[in-house]
């Protein structure tokens, strides 16, 4: 686990969002002895007091930051928070807190702070304290135009987050899924961007068959996809600044299981125009194709591994579905997957760790993931319908699709297991979820 | 317009009786002659539903033993060829043994009538990852493709594509609905 230190916060203030005005107040990183390693999810669920924050007028009505970003906490996991009702008292500064009282109250940290209105902007003072050793462990001042509350929010708990854990937060990221809705008879697919908490949803592609597997370019500006809007599948990459597309792959046969090389300059993609499904890397500039694997079997849903050269994959060359692990692009695979017939689309994280992927167990589909140094193998969902597992890029949180009563739902839960947190459906199923990586 | 496998079954029964009623306008054929069974593969794949008829009853004159066995094996094909959709088992491509009789009578009629073409949808359950599924579907669309050539199609009076579990039959997640939903489609254009 890595400390930052206190130039390091500033600098990443700074490089955040552009519609987001940071600096900081000069204050202490987190040290070493506070660093915390998230090992059994809620049982250890940090206690953490999100204070309403103090507002000094002309602040837009609506969702409270404060609200916000205790909500933002619980769903990593990793942080069990106060009800602000059950709070002694109410400070929004330092000088205004004691200690003895949130000791009572069994928590760890409090997180105080205030808004003020300065011509069409919003700012927010913050700061938060660790109540055993009664100091400020991070104070700063962000600032956002009036309609962008929530991004100031999601800011304040990414850097909660961080200061807590040493590990950045990952709330301003966006979540890319699939929504489908047959409620007026004719299906409609309907590809949306949102927060990670679901608010601030926008659709940016409506068909009216199937869309599959949204992958986010490394700046998080582009998705590529499948979109079978012509009656077959094809590959698009979407910006969506602009919301300009460009087919980039409509051959014979499959296109599809678009992923991003880290510098963003090809895909990998599963095409099945030499006979059977096989993945190839394309260049996106210039369309070349390299062929990578070779076998009869299918072999599909590549993805780059963290250093950006070997590939993770799903092949049935054994007989059913297992992950296969190429070190490089002409490597012999090697299967990573033994605990049970059927596992199917790898998701890595960034550090070479762990791989997740979709694993069945007693007739059941679950997010599993094996420990690379060792092939250790541990089930992370319980409920019996779970798909497209995508990790968050600080690799703690990971959301995956699966079922409540027939109906597709969106899940969160710790990377290594812990409490589970179901995004609020929006109409029909949901599916596909893509976790952003942190957009520049 | 799709039919469900029970309409497909019941017109399958319907069109074989019809060829029979025509059968015994003027003409005539022996019981015994009429006897043969036409099976089809029904909604769970794994069973068979028998089809069939009992002649008139009243003996033809003017009608060779050749030309009635020809109309014979005609009706049953066309019988046959109602059948369009063919089941296959969890994460396999193997086509049933049920269901070659039915795909030979549509690779037989493909090879008689050159310039029709055909769709060959593939699908999956909803059971396992979605660009997986999408694969397998299409194993499946080219496992049918593949002993439609052997049968007499031609490749270019084909087309194959695969929906994976994206256009199930039946809704829901059941065993009934599942086994309804791993098939392939073959649409007539």
């Amino acid at each position: 686990m890595t400390h930052r230190t206190n130039n390091t916060y500033t600098f990443m203030a700074l490089t955040l969002v552009c519609s987001l005005l940071v600096w900081a107040l000069g204050t202490g990183p987190a040290s070493a002895e506070l660093t915390i390693r998230i090992t059994e999810g809620a049982d250890s669920a940090i206690p953490v007091a999100v204070v309403p924050f103090a507002e000094n007028g002309g602040i837009p009505a609506g969702d409270k930051i404060n609200s916000i970003v205790q909500d933002d906490l619980a769903m990593s996991g990793e942080f069990r928070t106060l009800s602000p009702e059950k709070m002694l008292s109410l400070p929004s500064k330092r000088s205004e807190v004691y200690y003895r009282d949130w000791r009572l109250l069994g928590q760890r940290y409090v997180l105080v702070g205030q808004l003020s209105r300065n011509g069409d902007r919003v700012e927010a003072r913050y700061e938060l304290l660790d109540v055993n050793r009664e100091e400020r462990i991070l104070g700063e001042s962000a600032a956002v135009s009036v309609g962008n509350m929530r991004t100031l929010a999601h800011h304040i708990s990414d850097k909660v987050y961080e200061a807590i854990t040493g590990v950045p937060g990952a709330f301003s990221t966006k979540l890319a899924y699939v929504t489908l809705d047959t409620a007026k008879g004719e299906p409609r697919y309907r590809l949306q961007v949102s927060d990670v908490d679901g608010k601030r949803a926008r659709v940016r592609l409506e068909s009216k068959e199937p869309i599959l597997s949204p992958a986010w370019s490394p700046d998080g500006k582009k998705l590529a996809y499948v979109s079978f809007e012509t009656g077959k599948p094809a590959i698009y990459i979407h910006e969506l600044g602009s919301g300009n597309r460009t087919k980039v792959a409509d051959f014979r046969g499959l296109n599809s299981a678009p992923a991003w090389s880290r510098d963003g300059r090809s895909l990998l993609l599963t095409l099945s125009k030499d006979g059977n499904a096989e993945i190839y890397r394309m260049d996106i500039q210039s369309r070349n194709l390299k062929r990578l694997t070779n076998h009869w079997s299918i072999d599909t849903e590549g993805v780059w591994d963290h250093s950006g050269e070997g590939i993770f994959f799903t092949s049935d060359r054994s007989g059913g579905p297992q992950i296969y692990h190429k070190s490089s692009e002409t490597a012999e695979p090697r299967r990573i997957t033994f605990g049970s017939r059927y596992n199917a689309r790898p998701r890595p994280d960034s550090q070479g760790d762990y791989v997740y992927y979709v694993h069945q167990r007693n007739g059941g589909f679950h997010i599993a993931r094996t420990d690379l140094s060792n092939g250790e193998e541990t089930v992370l969902t319980r409920t019996a319908s779970d798909e497209s597992p995508s990790l968050a890029p600080n690799g703690r949180m990971l959301i995956y699709a699966t079922k409540h009563s027939g109906t597709s739902v969106l899940t969160v839960i710790s990377a290594d297991g812990g409490a589970a947190y179901s995004l609020p459906a929006t109409e029909g199923d949901v599916r596909e979820p893509a976790w952003s990586p942190v957009i520049r | 317009m799709k039919l469900s496998v029970h309409q497909k079954a019941f017109a399958m029964v319907l069109s074989l009786g019809l060829v029979a009623g025509c059968s015994s306008t003027g003409e005539t054929m022996g019981e015994d002659e009429y006897g043969s069974d036409v099976s089809a593969v029904d909604q769970d794949g794994g069973s068979t539903v028998y089809g069939g008829s009992d002649g008139s009853g009243v003996s033809a004159s003017d009608l060779t033993e050749e030309e009635l066995r020809a109309r014979e094996e005609r009706a049953e094909q066309e019988a046959m060829r109602n059948i369009t959709t063919f089941y296959f088992d969890f994460d396999t491509a193997e086509i049933k043994a049920e269901a070659r009789e039915v795909l030979v009578a549509h690779a037989r009629f493909l090879e008689n009538n050159p310039n029709q073409r055909v769709r060959l949808e593939g699908h999956a359950d909803e059971r396992g990852t979605k660009e997986y599924n999408l694969a397998l579907g299409e194993r499946r669309a080219n496992a049918v493709e593949r002993f439609l050539i052997v049968n007499g199609a031609s490749r270019a009076q084909m087309e194959t594509v695969s929906y994976g579990e994206e256009k199930p039959a039946v809704m829901g997640s059941s065993e009934s609905a599942w086994a309804q939903n791993r098939r392939v489609e073959l649409v007539f254009e």
